[in-house]
């Protein structure tokens, strides 16, 4: 069915440790790839939303030189920030600007190039992850977080570490088919074990990456969407929520409420369920964090995300298809960037472009897209007709 | 006794709940109560969310409390490269707040299990600075 805002064009650059070009000339090659295929011009592009991470930034206020550079020049532009959810929130904000009429078509351009900061300065940004206040001040990490989730889960359910290394065997496995991922490399069940520990129970190969990329997603009023491409992909549902940013406030450590909430709120909008889904994104930035978006998501009931997985019903040709793309793990996490990426995969899976890992007549996608340990979460259902 | 001697490493000086520091130099872990609606909250807070203006009253955290959580770090951010490892947690008391915190050290890493029972303690870091960390009881 019709809704009053599609996705009328994706693009996105290769996702890589080091790409080696300015991060307006990254976010160049992403609208490119957006904009071809569309009958639209620059001048046509009402406002843009830059989405960043800003603390990995040297450019202060990103927003100004991208939009120039991409010949957005004069249009509105500002950036939006929620870390890793950071498109996301882009996403949110121009669907709000084209429905409110206040703009007909919006450009949301997500971007992060991790490797302008050395590692020093990736180390004093690693330790203002938590609470400044109450969390850095006792070597609080990003990962050591998502660690506490896992060590929860398997208290809770008895979830093991060899269960969550093969949520990395299924993502690899996409992710070899993916020549825009950072990591094409298929990794076996045993590899995965056998590499080091960073925060126990993860370990390296638990662990996404953090990489350059840029996305763009186009998107437009129901009347100009109709004019410009024959292919629109309907927003259906959109579902934001945000939890304490300190693990104390949190009520429990083995689930995330705050995409429990998000998921609710998307289902509700596009008036469907988790069994209408036909294939999923979601954000995978560890492996335990796959297993809790299965559950917070309904596509599992709590403590079953593991037999879920165990029975390749996320397997391509299963019940619901998760993370076809590689996920996270496989890209790499260009934090900007990352959200806008998972949105770019659904789209074409429903357009039908995805060739070898496209799910047969996919109507229904959605996109599970995390922000920081579990404080913001935006789920995006979007449909082909 | 300022807020930046909180830790092994701090990042904010000035917070009205800064008195905190001083309680852990005093020997005493200690959070918030509302006087008007009796909210406890764990990180103390000096304004109450639900009442807006309101008159808060510190208190010790003496209970016993379960371990919810842990993770064992292996490489740290910027100033913690040489604490590793060091075993960050978060506890549920029964008073209905949790608290995050590092694990006593003297405790091996192999006997630290969810569920198990510890209590909050003030710590000397060194001269000027305070932490509290989780020992076994």
């Amino acid at each position: 069915m019709e809704k009053d805002v599609a996705i009328v064009g994706v693009g996105q650059s290769d996702f890589m440790r080091k790409c080696s070009v300015s991060i307006a000339e990254l976010c160049f090659i992403a609208y490119q790839e957006a904009m071809n295929g569309i009958q639209l011009k620059s001048e046509n592009v009402g406002a843009s939303v830059i989405c960043s991470a800003t603390e990995y930034d040297k450019q202060r206020s990103p927003a100004g030189v991208i939009s120039d550079y991409l010949n957005l020049k004069g249009k509105p532009t500002f950036c939006v920030e929620s870390l890793c959810s950071s498109s996301s929130s882009g996403l949110r904000v121009a669907y709000s600007l084209i429905k409110s009429g206040l703009h007909e078509v919006v450009a949301v351009v997500g971007f992060q190039k991790m490797s302008e900061l050395s590692s020093a300065e990736a180390a004093e940004r690693m330790g203002r992850s938590g609470d400044v206040m109450w969390e850095s001040p006792f070597g609080m990490t990003m990962p050591a977080a998502f660690a506490m989730f896992a060590r929860a889960h398997m208290a809770e359910y008895g979830t093991t570490e060899e269960q969550l290394a093969k949520v990395r065997v299924k993502n690899s496995l996409y992710g070899s088919l993916n020549n825009k991922a950072a990591f094409q490399k298929k990794v076996t069940l045993e590899e995965i074990m056998n590499s080091r520990p960073v925060v126990t129970p993860l370990k390296m190969l638990d662990c996404c990456a953090n990489v350059d990329g840029a996305v763009v997603l186009i998107l437009a009023s129901r009347e100009f969407a109709k004019r410009i491409t024959d292919k629109p992909i309907w927003i259906h549902g959109l579902g934001a929520a945000s939890d304490s940013a300190t693990l104390a406030g949190r009520e429990t450590y083995s689930s995330i409420s705050c995409a429990r909430e998000a998921s609710q709120i998307a289902y509700d909008m596009a008036g469907i369920g988790p069994e209408d889904i036909d294939v999923a994104e979601v954000h995978d930035c560890f492996t335990i964090t796959e297993i809790i978006n299965y559950e917070d998501l309904g596509f599992a009931k709590p403590g079953e995300g593991v037999k879920l997985l165990e029975d390749r019903e996320t397997y391509l040709g299963g019940k619901i298809p998760v993370n076809l793309d590689g996920g996270l793990l496989s890209k790499g996490h260009p934090i900007g960037a990352t959200g806008g990426g998972q949105v770019r995969t659904i789209v074409r899976q429903l357009r039908g472009e995805c060739q070898e890992v496209q799910v047969e007549n996919a109507k229904i996608g959605l996109v599970h897209n995390l922000g920081g340990p579990g404080v913001y979460c935006f789920v995006t259902i979007l449909g082909r007709d | 006794m300022g807020f930046d001697q909180f830790g092994m490493k701090s990042f904010v000086s000035e917070t009205k709940a800064a008195e905190f520091v001083t309680y852990l130099e005093e020997g005493k872990v200690m959070t918030t109560r509302c006087k008007k609606c009796q909210e406890i909250t764990f990180p103390p807070k000096m304004d109450c969310r639900r009442c807006g203006p309101s008159e808060m009253e510190w208190f010790e955290i003496k209970e016993i409390g379960e371990l919810g959580t842990f993770t064992t770090v292996m490489y740290g951010p910027a100033g913690f490269e040489k604490e590793t490892p060091y075993t960050l947690a978060v506890v549920r008391f029964p008073v209905g707040i949790r608290v995050f915190g590092q694990m006593d050290r003297k405790i091996p890493i192999d006997e630290i299990k969810v569920g198990m029972a510890v209590k909050v303690v003030a710590l000397k870091v060194s001269q000027n600075r305070f932490s509290y960390q989780f020992e076994r009881v």
